[in-house]
């Protein structure tokens, strides 16, 4: 610091390195962040982004809530005072109605009218998946006898007085001669004798693999539109991902319906319209005749879903019933899901009211954000027993 | 550098501008975009400004901005250098800041402000976080949220209007002074006997104040929010002529920095680097008025102008101002939107082709050419700070303690979701149902929010 009389100034350069307000309260910013997407859980679920960006791990979620609000005009409504380079007239265009949308800030000041301030923010799938799957938990999960594959893994668990060399620790040898000196009297680490070396030691592990398996079932008959599928698919892309972190392996049937039932790939599954009636018996009586062919329920864990808008014959219904009785004797979870805008009484609904079974899930979803709710009943947490 | 700020200010001197006592602290970017953000070295924490700050920080990591200047308008006069800057860059700022610091200390609406506000506010931020740990910083930040909503609806002219004339005390004006009002709640009833006679309006005139009125009337606020309402109000009082005074300030600042710097004796790599520099803080744009630029531009005209006055003064043997004293006094007197209103002429508006544009199918189209209404859409725009202009109309609507707030429309609209999310913080703070009268198509419109939703009606 240097005083100078005459000119009246002062010049200092401080040590600024412990001011981090900026910095906690950037923090701060983010921690809220994270609260409004974990509030938003719901319309998050259903982001097409999410659900149709598959490899990219990334997205970018456009948050409203986290503006600053206040009283302020209507920018598109107002007019504004602009410059040109001297030959402007009447109707010259001056910006794009879009760009000026994603202007954030650009420069150091953004003139009067504070640009569309949407804050966007990047999530990974894996953030959203963590914050999801915290909620969610595995129903009337049984322990499947097939362990014909396990795997030997080791695992340092232990601590002993002998063992071999190279695995000595270091840190817990030093620990003890120096104790062992201290007790002495003496405060140093030297000498380290035979009888301070520690070792880590190994216990063989033995995991057993566990399986399971998603019959995804949908109807397909003309009364299923593009948002009832969007709807089935969003759903289950998540109940995959929720499955995958709880099983080993998961494998997923595609079992698509009208009046007959046909394995397909997911992208006939999602994509492909029949019309047609409706019989869903045919679906169950598929995915049973699957669960006899491939997936023993001794070995798999199994999660019959089906997907409808719930127009049924009439006539199917009762057929429709012993079918899930005998799927909900060998499955983990039934979970029938009704896509129905406008929630009018189903045919099959009110043949599924009478059903009264723990592993019986129905639910019926109305909009986007009903994804994040069906989930939520599928695989609900009843740590606390049954509601 | 010391050597440069001394003839820096030298020169500044001869130039006769006045500042105070200039203390410059050189820093670390992250630290200068801490202040810019906050506005302040030692204002309190909130979350809005952590996001200021990210915003800030990011556009320097890549490059958009080098150059920041920040100064205090304080006495001392805090002016931050980056540590990182060129010795051009700063000698430019530093000529920049003179000129703001001369601003702040000569223009008449600063005249009110506290120059302690470094320490003022330092003291805020302290009491604020021992709320927080009192209260819990959720219970502060939620408060917090609401009164940064509304904060920018003050009424500067109390403070400029320490004492109203005795009549006007006694008939309609209860208050003599900004403190008298905080704690001489029952004034009121006391100036008239009108209150017993009939259910009178209250508050009896319109209130700009928003925050004020509500800090007097609201039966919902704790001793620490009342507390924090107060402190925030000062705030946001000294920053307030900051606001009404963008492009005088800036073009003040700006004019001096180009005068002063040629007058250095500045290498020819420094030239040329001070000439990028300037061009770059003077760039105009297509979508909005550069307060530099513009604020620049309009001191030249003024200084032009009169010196051709002046000179044909002088031939008739008469003495007129000179250009030189015609700025500095219009540095005194004005703000932007008397300075525009005084001193925009219309071939100014002409040779910098300025033009009104807006929004027609989705693009922004040059709709306006004429200088009358360029100065009047220019004016528009820095009224109030630029923001809209919002008073209380009754405190006690439906006879229910109601608050019923009128937007003064003029021309432009507001913009309704935004005021859909203000409308809960501002019923946040007053307790009770809160409305507000707006124009929407030319039709009156009240907005209302009963604690769970909000209501549109027209009236």
């Amino acid at each position: 610091m240097e005083e100078n009389e005459k000119s009246r100034f002062v010049v200092t350069e401080e040590n600024w390195s412990l001011h981090r307000k900026g910095h906690q309260d950037q923090q701060r910013h983010l921690d809220k962040i994270k609260e409004v997407l974990q509030s938003n859980l719901p319309d998050l679920i259903s982001e097409e982004n999410i659900i149709l960006s598959n490899g990219k791990n990334v997205v970018k979620i456009p948050i409203r809530s986290l503006d600053e609000f206040k009283i302020r005009y209507n920018h598109d409504k107002s007019k504004h005072v602009g410059q040109g380079t001297g030959d402007s007239k009447i109707g010259d265009v001056v910006a794009q109605g879009e760009q000026q949308k994603g202007q954030q800030g650009t420069g150091k000041e953004a003139g009067d009218q504070p640009g569309q301030d949407i804050y966007e923010t990047e999530v990974t799938v894996e953030e959203i998946e963590e914050m999801l799957f915290k909620e969610l938990e595995l129903p009337n999960l049984e322990q499947k006898e097939q362990s014909a594959t396990t795997i030997e893994d080791i695992d340092f668990t232990d601590i002993r007085k002998k063992g071999l060399i190279g695995n000595l620790d270091k840190k817990r040898t030093l620990l003890s001669a120096i104790k062992r000196n201290a007790m002495e009297g003496k405060a140093e680490i030297a000498p380290i004798l035979e009888d301070d070396l520690r070792f880590k030691t190994w216990n063989p592990v033995e995991k057993h693999q566990s399986k399971a398996v998603v019959l995804a079932m949908m109807d397909t008959s003309g009364s299923m539109g593009k948002f009832e599928k969007y709807m089935a698919r969003s759903f289950f892309f998540w109940m995959t991902k929720f499955l995958r972190t709880k099983y080993e392996t998961v494998d997923i049937e595609f079992i698509a319906h009208h009046t007959e039932a046909k394995v397909v790939t997911e992208e006939i599954f999602f994509n492909k319209g029949e019309s047609g009636g409706t019989k869903c018996s045919s679906a169950y009586e598929k995915a049973l005749y699957l669960i006899k062919e491939s997936y023993p329920p001794a070995s798999y864990n199994i999660y019959p879903v089906h997907f409808s808008d719930g127009e049924n014959m009439t006539s199917d219904n009762r057929k429709c019933l012993e079918y899930v009785e005998e799927l909900l004797r060998i499955s983990n979870m039934f979970g029938y899901a009704e896509v129905n805008e406008h929630r009018r009484m189903s045919t099959l609904m009110s043949a599924y009211k009478s059903i009264e079974h723990p592993k019986f899930n129905y639910y019926i979803l109305q909009k986007n954000r009903d994804v994040y709710f069906a989930l939520k009943k599928f695989f609900e947490k009843r740590t606390e027993g049954f509601r | 550098m010391e050597q440069a700020i001394d003839e820096i200010t030298e020169i500044a001197n001869g130039f006769g501008l006045d500042f105070y006592t200039m203390r410059y602290e050189i820093c670390p970017a992250d630290i200068l975009y801490t202040f810019g953000a906050y506005g302040m070295p030692t204002r309190f924490t909130h979350w809005s400004f952590g996001k200021q700050f990210h915003k800030m920080k990011l556009q320097y990591d890549i490059g958009l901005s080098k150059i920041y200047e920040l100064v205090i308008n304080s006495n001392p006069c805090y002016a931050f250098l980056l540590n990182t800057n060129s010795l051009i860059q700063n000698k430019l700022i530093i000529a920049h800041v003179l000129a703001h610091c001369d601003f702040f200390k000569n223009n008449i609406y600063f005249s009110k402000t506290r120059k302690d506000m470094v320490e003022s506010m330092a003291a805020t931020a302290e009491r604020i976080a021992d709320y927080e740990i009192r209260y819990g910083k959720q219970q502060v930040e939620e408060f917090l949220d609401a009164v940064l909503a509304v904060q920018e609806h003050v009424d500067p002219s109390i403070v400029r209007d320490i004492k109203p004339s005795a009549d006007a005390f006694e008939t309609q004006h209860p208050r003599k002074s900004e403190y008298d009002d905080l704690w001489k709640l029952d004034q009121r009833t006391v100036t008239g006997q009108q209150s017993i006679e009939m259910h009178k309006k209250h508050p009896v005139q319109q209130e700009k104040d928003l925050l004020l009125f509500i800090l007097e009337n609201s039966r919902n606020l704790k001793e620490w929010q009342s507390d924090i309402l107060t402190m925030l109000r000062e705030e946001m009082l000294y920053f307030w002529p900051q606001l009404e005074t963008k492009i005088m300030n800036e073009g003040w600042a700006s004019y001096w920095h180009q005068k002063i710097l040629r007058k250095m004796d500045l290498s020819p790599s420094e030239t040329i680097e001070f000439a990028k520099l300037n061009a770059n803080v003077l760039q105009p744009s297509k979508t909005s008025i550069n307060p530099y630029y513009l604020g620049v531009k309009m001191y030249e005209d003024i200084e032009r102008k009169q010196d051709l006055l002046a000179k044909k003064a002088a031939e008739l043997g008469d003495r007129a101002m000179t250009g030189r004293e015609k700025i500095f006094e219009a540095r005194e007197i004005e703000n932007d939107t008397s300075f525009i209103r005084n001193y925009l002429s219309n071939d100014l508006i002409k040779s910098e082709d300025l033009y009104v544009f807006q929004k027609q199918d989705n693009m922004y189209k040059v709709s306006n050419q004429e200088a009358e209404s360029i100065r009047s859409q220019l004016i528009n725009m820095r009224v109030n700070g630029g923001f809209p202009y919002i008073v209380v109309e009754d405190g006690d609507y439906m006879r229910n303690g109601e608050l019923y707030l009128v937007h003064r429309y003029e021309e432009t609209e507001l913009d309704l979701p935004y005021l859909e999310h203000v409308l809960p913080f501002i019923h946040q703070l007053w307790g009770r149902i809160v409305h507000l009268e707006t124009v929407l198509e030319n039709k009156p419109l009240i907005f209302s929010y009963d604690g769970h939703k909000v209501f549109r009606r027209t009236k």
